[in-house]
């Protein structure tokens, strides 16, 4: 049998890699990975956590989060999850309940010194204490009562007291020496 | 028990064992449970079948433990409490023990009828730790017995010359054998003929020591997985939007806006069922909006246009609720019912001294649970799986059941930890609608209720209005009370009988009776439309602030210090008999509250800036008292400080019980300080929690300080909601100290700035 090309008919290759088209998306990094939303832009953040990703560290706390169940840090700075739509978080650095301990596990002192002061009720609603607390002692590694105070954390259990002894026992570097 | 019944034990042990440990090899063990809970156990107290043995745990041959918790933890600490009574009994390693979150034990019968595996299963109602008491132990005595004896086999030493320690049998030699090694020896062992005897509490080594809550770690990681985190492949999320009108009606609907959302597939109907009580079927009427996420579902939700219909509840208003018993109270109809009559009232109120009358307002409360109602459920033909937030899991059985008409055993209801109950998920009105769509949808159906549904579509804790009036002798005693409470009872409805309905709003036995020889308690039903429900600490919760704020304003018409009128009251330590079995033990009543103001710094309260206040409680055989320090500056009202002591008999967790105190403590006082719901045209008007502000940290003392009396000779009562009475009056009575204003109307920080 003659060749192929004799009658001008194209070499067919063992394979063809077509180049899959760039997919647009809103690209985030979320505790130190990366991901790429494609859906509605307008998706709230704690929905792309929650419902795509099924991080649910993060808890939802109503339709204009209110009680802190929902709190992340964009940036560094503690934002309610459920008003931020994800058209908003382009290149933002997102961090979540879930990206607080170590990558080898080690819990950052504020989670240790919740478990410390067994500062627990429920516990729906410690996620969004933690994300408050961390960036409390951020901005100020040894805070006083009233800065505490300020948090936007509520919680029916009444878990206050503890989360209070929890964040001076962090702050004093004692957490796991309980 | 007859050899016969000996042998069918075994063999359905083995079977049992089988099932549960596969070829791995484990000893798993679990006692028969009385039907009644807390019934002491009857002499055949093992089963001859396996469905009566109760996973509770399981040994494996690593020496690993695994424990199950039968009853819904809603923040209780019952997670971590039961299974340490049986981590002790069995002298495990706590460090190797694991705690798993149990579901509903349910198998279906001879007679087609659930059979209970683990017994009672019931969280958030103060009384899981009584109630499991007994079984638990017998679980963990049974278990080391069986470790003992296959110990006593291969070291050739009497079973009763053996200890054991941290998961260890130790023989007078030292020689030490682990239970790990022992498992499969002992899986093989016949059972004791007689209940093996539970540890004497001296030798008790877990129990009584502070524990940390055993999902702490998962919690603070944010890998605690509650119901509403639970998904499903191919599940559709179905949202929720009810009508403002538990009696109204849908008018008309236009879905084809929601419809148009991408994602959304379906928008259905939903009716409560005629002639079903509350909590059984659906709490409204409501459309739900089902989609492929939650994101779409919301949308559509936000798109639906309707109009509800309002029902004959639209001319309700919780404003002329109040004012109808206000009415009722100053009027001479009789009530509905007579609670409590003791001695002759009138006679000793013509022979007072002085009188004391005052009446009291306490409004509607909702549950604010922060974990929303939800439900995730699968309903194929022949077989039904749920993960629910409930704290009763056998009542939600019930509820699918009777949707689904499914055998028993085919039912699977996971419960995960749950994001707060305080008893609003006694109710399973979530539930049904959960059934329905997923029944009607043939497909997984993951309910949610927006926040928003919660605060509208609650049921509520009833406002009430109290009218007291008390006779003082011309020695200074206190000796008739007469009270008369009005409110819309939370049993309305629930198949209670009328003459039982007042028990959900008056305790018979609340102080101070007992106390006052001439004490009369009447109650006056009031109708409303608004569901109603258990909520925490309910009736005890609105009895305390009355009765405790009413002491005090004895105490200052009698010029005396208020401890003192409290002391002088309540007596020397006796007990009395307050009916209906219970007890007031007026010893340890006296103790709670002489801790409380020592702790305080009772005796320099008239030298005091600030102002003290104190409140005493009994409940279900437990005591609590509480001393709260207010200021004063710039007419702005601050907690300085809160002490807090309680009696529960034996603490099984002194640290959850620590939480739990401190906890209710600052529950009750953002409660007390802030929160109420009020309706108008029958509807709700509260939606958020700016509506509804829980305190914030600024509002709340810094710390509660907990005391809790050491007391092993008792067993353990429950404390989930024992520090909820008495803070909001010891916060009333200290008020009145700093500022002179009494308030009788909660919540108190509206009605300070009122007064000031």
């Amino acid at each position: 049998m003659a060749p192929a090309q004799a009658h001008g008919v194209p070499v067919v290759p063992d394979s063809v890699i077509v180049p899959e088209a760039v997919r647009s998306g809103i690209a985030v990094e979320i505790n130190g990975e990366r991901f790429v939303h494609t859906g509605d832009p307008q998706m709230p953040l704690l929905w792309y956590l929650r419902d795509v990703l099924q991080l649910t560290g993060t808890k939802y706390g109503g339709e204009h989060g209110g009680n802190g169940t929902d709190l992340v840090l964009v940036n560094d700075k503690p934002v309610s999850a459920i008003g931020q739509p994800m058209a908003k978080l382009a290149g933002k650095r997102i961090t979540t309940v879930e990206g607080l301990a170590a990558n080898d596990g080690t819990l950052h002192p504020l989670q240790q010194a919740f478990i410390d002061e067994d500062a627990i009720g429920c516990g729906y609603c410690i996620p969004g204490w933690l994300i408050a607390g961390v960036d409390l002692l951020k901005r100020k590694p040894h805070p006083d009562d009233g800065d505490i105070d300020q948090l936007p954390n509520s919680c029916r259990c009444g878990v206050q007291a503890r989360v209070r002894a929890a964040i001076k026992r962090a702050a004093a570097g004692k957490a796991g020496q309980a | 028990m007859s050899a016969d019944t000996a042998k069918g034990i075994r063999l359905s042990r083995r079977r049992f064992l089988q099932i549960l440990a596969g070829a791995a090899g484990a000893l798993v063990v679990g006692v028969r449970v009385a039907e009644a809970g807390d019934a002491p156990l009857p002499p055949e107290w093992l089963g001859n079948d396996f469905h009566d043995l109760g996973a509770y745990v399981r040994i494996d041959t690593e020496g690993n433990v695994l424990i199950g918790a039968r009853d819904p933890d809603t923040g209780t600490g019952v997670a971590t409490a039961l299974p340490m009574i049986i981590a002790d009994e069995l002298d495990a390693d706590w460090n190797r023990v694991s705690v798993v979150h149990l579901g509903l034990g349910v198998e279906t019968g001879g007679n087609g009828k659930p059979q209970w595996t683990y017994g009672r299963q019931r969280g958030g109602t103060g009384d899981s730790i009584p109630a499991a008491w007994a079984d638990l132990r017998y679980a963990g005595a049974l278990a080391r017995w069986l470790l003992t004896q296959a110990a006593a086999h291969r070291l050739g030493v009497a079973a009763d010359r053996l200890r054991c320690e941290a998961g260890t049998v130790i023989a007078p030699d030292g020689r030490r054998v682990t239970y790990g090694s022992l498992v499969d020896d002992a899986s093989k062992l016949d059972l004791p003929a007689q209940p093996p005897t539970p540890k004497p509490p001296q030798r008790y080594t877990l129990i009584g020591k502070p524990v940390g809550d055993v999902d702490a770690h998962a919690i603070v990681t944010g890998q605690a997985k509650y119901a509403i985190d639970h998904h499903e492949a191919e599940a559709l999320v179905a949202v929720l939007l009810h009508c403002p009108w538990p009696d109204g009606s849908l008018a008309s609907i236009d879905t084809a806006p929601a419809l148009a959302v991408k994602g959304v597939v379906k928008v259905m109907q939903l009716k409560p069922e005629p002639g079903q009580p509350p909590g059984q079927t659906v709490i409204a009427p409501a459309v739900a909006v089902l989609a492929e996420n939650t994101w779409a579902a919301l949308q559509g939700r936000g798109k639906l246009k309707l109009e509800w219909k309002p029902g004959a509840s639209a001319s309700e208003s919780s404003a002329a609720l109040e004012q109808q018993a206000v009415a009722l109270l100053g009027s001479q109809s009789a009530p509905t019912t007579r609670v409590r009559d003791d001695g002759d009232v009138e006679k000793a109120a013509k022979h007072a001294a002085i009188r004391v009358d005052a009446t009291y307002y306490q409004p509607w409360l909702a549950h604010a649970c922060a974990e929303p109602m939800n439900c995730l459920a699968r309903i194929d033909k022949d077989q039904a799986g749920l993960v629910v937030p409930t704290q009763a899991p056998q009542q939600a059985f019930a509820v699918v059941q009777r949707l689904t008409g499914i055998a028993p055993g085919n039912i699977e209801i996971r419960v995960p930890r749950v994001g707060g109950g305080y008893g609003r998920r006694l109710d399973h009105d979530y539930v049904a609608e959960a059934v329905l769509l997923a029944k009607a949808m043939n497909k997984s159906v993951r309910l949610l209720w927006p926040q928003s549904e919660d605060f509208t579509h609650d049921y509520y804790r009833p406002a009430s209005v109290y009218k007291v009036s008390a006779a003082i002798d011309r020695k200074r005693n206190v000796s008739a009370w007469n009270q008369r409470v009005a409110s819309a009872s939370a049993l309305a409805g629930r198949g209670v009988p009328a003459d039982r309905q007042w028990s959900s709003e008056v305790s018979a036995d609340q102080l101070p009776a007992g106390l006052v020889p001439n004490f009369r308690s009447d109650w006056y039903a009031q109708a409303s439309a608004l569901p109603r429900g258990p909520h925490r600490a309910m009736p005890h919760l609105a009895n305390a602030f009355a009765a405790e704020s009413f002491i005090d304003e004895i105490a200052h018409q009698l010029r005396e210090d208020p401890l003192k009128t409290r002391l002088r009251l309540i007596g020397e330590p006796r007990n009395i008999a307050l009916g209906g079995g219970r007890m007031l033990d007026t010893g340890r009543l006296r103790n709670v509250l002489q801790l409380v103001a020592d702790r305080i710094g009772w005796k320099d309260w008239l030298h005091s800036v600030n102002g003290l206040g104190i409140a005493c409680w009994h409940m279900d055989g437990a005591y609590v008292a509480h001393a709260v320090e207010t200021s004063l500056q710039n007419d702005t009202l601050g907690i300085e400080r809160v002490v807090c002591a309680v009696d529960v008999g034996r603490a099984i967790n002194p640290l959850g019980l620590a939480g739990q105190v401190s906890g209710a403590t600052l529950d009750a006082l953002s409660t007390a300080l802030n929160l109420a719901i009020t309706t108008r045209d029958g509807k709700v008007q509260q939606h958020d929690w700016k509506d509804y502000p829980l305190a914030s940290m600024a509002q709340l003392p810094d710390s509660v300080e907990t005391i809790i009396v050491p007391d092993d000779d008792r067993p353990p009562t429950g404390a989930s909601f024992l520090a909820m009475p008495t803070a909001a009056p010891a916060l009333a009575n200290a008020v009145f100290r700093v500022s002179a204003v009494r308030v009788r109307r909660l919540p108190l920080m509206k009605e300070f700035l009122r007064l000031q």
